[in-house]
């Protein structure tokens, strides 16, 4: 195995060949924001949080699907990316419903994080308030689609981990929505095995679970690495 | 030609409204409206969500008595859920709602009414507030942020934080007392009991100077309604409901609150955001009730706790107290703080206040649940239905202050009467005005940000609304 060494935010890093600039960084402890990746899962680069500057390259990458090179110099918190990423939130926090005061995860909550550490005290856009359902048909979990901020992580967990695909999403741009099955109440889904891993990858309080009161939610993700690390390592560790 | 006085907005209350004077040509006053001019709409919001989120929305109702939304909520999830909450629970909600009585009660009346009532209703409005009341008795005013201190404290070692906590949820609560915490809130206990024998002694003392007030603000015959336990005593949590009549006789007795609806019905006026509630068998508006500190010691066998029925039998001796002066609510929140404090001190000897058995878990087994508890100001309802899978159809609050809309602008008319001269407008008379509304302590809103800061402006306009008259308080 080749190993890459680069420099990241000034810092000498190194990498495996094919490694994503993100993992490098962040083995290395640069931690750069993300909303979609998660550990375990395939990577989409749909949240664009993770953009970072390429010395050489006029357009900002993905870090979570721009492989290492050698001798690369990447910056990851320039403040043009910073407005970047402030931005993104903004967008996030404007497309649908968040009330943070009365949501399930608040204080526990990736994105009510991100916009903290990016010191979002407001939007500077005009809030959409579209009219969102919530669907608790399902016996043990529901879904709020006022919460969702389409990351993708529950339609990946559930396909390549639960071998389920379940959850797949539908429409374009700002009518996208994740959905079950072909559209169908969570409730009445053939393909779902109530095994909850969707639950726990969601960043924000979209998918929950039911009984739940505000501020109650904590999501627990050791499962990832266990079943990950058992498939392609064959160790069973936690 | 007749005229309109305005007062707008009205200060130190706790929300958003106005009151206007109707004046006849000879300058007397005809009527006068209390108007509540703010819209929350929490009702029409919450549909759709899940039931379960209900205590944690409920609790933003409001800021000064968030508990008791988050309780009446709880409540009405329990019955959604259909279960029956565990001891230790009910003890939990029991201390946090006493805690919330205790500190709601002390911003009232310290807060609010004890500059009417130390530095008298015509003293110089730019130093009639609390802040007046401390440079005029320093250890007074600090005792009286302290009561409110104690119990904001006490909700928040239950629940995480002082205002709105998301403590509360069907099947019971989030979380009990440490041992640690419980000892940090019996060493509050002495000082309260200090603090509210001065306040008691203080109001006691001054009382007979408000003669008039007494006699003419919000003094009438009227319903009272509050919640008692089995035996007729004090009950604060879960009871059934009495009503009683201005003589003393019970109306009612033994009403479940979960069947408020077939003897409460609500009007609506054109003029008023807030609804007028009435007792359903006297029809509207003779249906008139009070509910709160006032009603609940009228109401009441006895309170239950030695201290404060000391103070009741007190209460309840004064010569000219036949139990219908509003302007005694301050004397009876007075009592309900000693008591408060007196059943704070007994619920953290109870070994079930630390105990983790808090919650009990469920699904939604019934479409309506109905939750009742005593709020501050009075009895509250929350009243859900939902769907079949547990969320919010139709959601109706009855909140305590609505309760006492009614009786709250025939004190202000009453009050107006008699202390308004509409030819000659002073800032002390229309004071009394509003010191008949604060005698109720309404919760408006949610917040404290009225405490007399924001500007008063009183209009005097003839019929066609040219303006006559006009004083502006900044």
């Amino acid at each position: 195995m080749s190993v890459k060494t680069l420099t990241i935010d000034g810092k000498m890093v190194t990498g495996a060949a094919g490694e994503s600039i993100f993992n490098a960084a962040w083995n290395a402890g640069i931690h750069i924001p993300r909303l979609c990746h998660i550990g375990g899962l395939s990577d989409v680069g749909a949240c664009r949080l993770c953009l970072v500057e390429i010395e050489g390259q006029p357009k900002l990458a993905a870090s979570c699907l721009t492989p290492v090179e050698e001798g690369m110099v990447v910056r990851t918190n320039t403040p043009r990316l910073q407005a970047h990423r402030k931005l993104i939130v903004e967008l996030l926090l404007a497309e649908r419903n968040h009330i943070c005061s009365v949501c399930v995860q608040n204080g526990n909550c990736e994105l009510q994080d991100l916009a903290e550490g990016l010191g979002i005290d407001h939007v500077r856009l005009r809030y959409q308030f579209p009219r969102l359902g919530v669907d608790t048909s399902h016996e043990r979990f529901g879904i709020d689609h006022n919460r969702c901020v389409l990351c993708t992580r529950c339609v990946r967990v559930c396909d390549e981990v639960e071998g389920a695909h379940t959850w797949d999403v539908k429409g374009r741009g700002r009518n996208s929505m994740v959905i079950t099955d072909l559209d169908e109440p969570w409730g009445q889904s053939e393909t779902c095995t109530s095994c909850g891993k969707c639950v726990q990858v969601c960043p924000t309080g979209a998918l929950f679970e039911k009984g739940k009161t505000v501020a109650e939610s904590r999501k627990d993700r050791r499962f990832l690495k266990y079943i990950v690390t058992a498939r392609k390592e064959h160790q069973w560790i936690r | 030609m007749g005229e309109r006085i305005v007062i707008s907005p009205v200060t130190r209350i706790e929300g958003h409204a106005k009151i206007s004077i109707y004046v006849d040509d000879e300058g007397r006053v005809e009527s006068a409206q209390f108007h509540v001019v703010e819209f929350r709409g929490f009702e029409k919001f919450c549909e759709g969500r899940p039931f379960y989120e209900m205590p944690g929305i409920m609790a933003r109702v409001c800021g000064i008595c968030p508990v008791s939304h988050v309780l009446a909520s709880s409540k009405a999830g329990d019955a959604i859920l259909g279960v029956e909450i565990t001891p230790a629970a009910k003890k939990a909600r029991r201390l946090m709602n006493y805690a919330q009585v205790l500190q709601s009660h002390a911003l009232s009346f310290f807060h609010l009414s004890s500059p009417d009532l130390l530095l008298g209703m015509d003293a110089d409005p730019a130093r009639r507030h609390i802040f007046g009341v401390a440079a005029e008795d320093e250890d007074f005013a600090r005792r009286g942020i302290r009561l409110r201190q104690f119990g904001q404290r006490v909700i928040e070692l239950l629940g995480g934080k002082r205002i709105h906590p998301s403590w509360g949820a069907p099947g019971g609560v989030l979380k009990a007392l440490t041992e640690e915490e419980r000892q940090e809130v019996a060493g509050w206990i002495p000082e309260a009991y200090k603090s509210m024998e001065i306040a008691l002694e203080r109001f006691k003392a001054i009382l007979d100077g408000f003669e008039q007030e007494v006699r003419h603000i919000g003094n009438f015959p009227s319903l009272f309604m509050g919640t008692v336990d089995e035996d007729g005593y004090m009950e604060f949590y879960d009871g059934r409901l009495r009503i009683m009549d201005s003589e003393g006789n019970i109306v009612a007795d033994g009403l479940k609150p979960w069947r408020y609806e077939t003897f409460l019905a609500e009007a609506s006026e054109e003029w008023s955001y807030m609804k007028f509630p009435y007792y359903k068998p006297m029809g509207y508006p003779a249906g008139m009730y009070r509910v709160g500190p006032l009603a609940r010691c009228n109401v009441v066998h006895a309170i239950g706790t030695p201290l404060a029925d000391r103070e009741l039998r007190e209460f309840r001796q004064r010569k000219w107290v036949v139990r219908n002066e509003s302007f005694l609510y301050h004397w009876a929140r007075l009592i309900e703080m000693l008591h408060c404090v007196e059943r704070i001190e007994e619920l953290i000897d109870d070994p079930d206040i630390v105990s983790e058995h808090v919650r009990v878990k469920a699904d939604r087994n019934h479409e309506v649940g109905i939750g009742s508890c005593e709020a501050p100001r009075g009895t509250l309802f929350h009243h859900y239905e939902v769907d079949e899978d547990g969320l919010i159809r139709k959601a109706n609050l009855l909140i305590a202050t609505a309760q006492n809309n009614l009786a709250m602008n025939k004190t202000v008319e009453q009050a107006a009467k008699h202390f308004v001269n509409g030819r000659r407008l002073e800032e002390g008379m229309l004071n009394r005005v509003e010191a008949g509304i604060r005698c109720y302590d309404p919760c408006l809103s949610c917040s404290t940000h009225a405490i007399g800061q924001m500007p008063l402006v009183i209009e005097l306009r003839g019929r066609d609304g040219e303006l006559l008259d006009r004083l502006a308080r900044n």
